[in-house]
């Protein structure tokens, strides 16, 4: 008896690593030379770069909004999936509990960076 | 009677034995940097929402001496990523075939790159107009 074949979801989460490999790979290095090297340090932009005004204009825009959210969420998801693929190399052989940690705190974290971004308002 | 013991050969540190397996844990291990810069720029959300001095108290945290020790491994480790990304694309992605001839794995892999840097340019200039 032929039984229908059951849909793997493996693509789905393979398409958010990829995604998310491909969008840090792209911009990851010079979004921490600016956030986290460049704007702290006061060096290339001015000290105020980053300020609350500015950057609530930025959130409060709905392509920086969109930026924001891409890149918090999507991230996650490009980690979590390796993470989850790597815990066998280093001998955790991933059950369901592995899955859900991964794959939930990606969720988790891009539930809280929609929230924060909708509380934000337009 | 004994339960059976069979011989299970050990595999820890499997990995350190050879210098391709090295590389291998090292280009996996970015994903750790990945997932806490994220975790940075989360933090940085959930305190903009909250408010200037929510945000003002993030900004301060990102002057901190580790802070900036922190952004300096994972700019490194990210970029790491970057270039083992595109070096193994050519090995990911479905093979290109451009009149009749594949596209070798040389320009794919240079292709990325030079979109990388396209990409930081256009960000640093970027961002460089919309502060000034």
């Amino acid at each position: 008896m032929r039984r229908p074949l059951k849909r793997s979801n493996a693509p789905i989460f393979w398409g958010l690593f990829g995604a998310g490999g491909m969008l840090s790979a792209l911009l990851g290095p010079v979004l921490v030379l600016i956030t986290g090297l460049a704007v702290p340090l006061g060096l290339l932009f001015g000290s105020d770069a980053m300020s609350y005004q500015n950057m609530l204009a930025f959130a409060q825009n709905w392509l920086g909004k969109a930026f924001a959210f891409a890149v918090v969420s999507l991230f996650l998801w490009h980690a979590g999936h390796r993470i989850f693929h790597s815990l066998h190399d280093i001998g955790i052989h991933g059950g369901p509990l592995a899955k859900l940690v991964c794959y939930g705190g990606a969720l988790l974290g891009t539930l809280v960076a929609a929230f924060s971004l909708l509380s934000i308002g337009f | 009677m004994n339960k059976r013991r069979p011989y299970v050969r050990p595999m820890t540190g499997w990995w350190r034995k050879n210098p391709f397996f090295i590389e291998y844990m090292i280009h996996e291990g970015t994903a750790l940097f990945v997932a806490a810069y994220a975790l940075v720029l989360l933090a940085g959300l959930v305190c903009l929402a909250q408010g200037e001095a929510a945000w003002n108290g993030w900004l301060g945290a990102l002057r901190h001496p580790l802070a900036i020790l922190f952004h300096l491994v994972t700019l490194a480790m990210l970029s790491y990523h970057s270039w083992t990304w595109f070096k193994i694309m050519p090995k990911t992605m479905p093979p290109v075939v451009l009149g009749g001839r594949r596209l070798p794995a040389a320009a794919i892999t240079g292709g990325g790159l030079a979109a990388v840097a396209l990409a930081s340019i256009a960000a640093l200039g970027l961002v460089w107009g919309m502060t000034r």
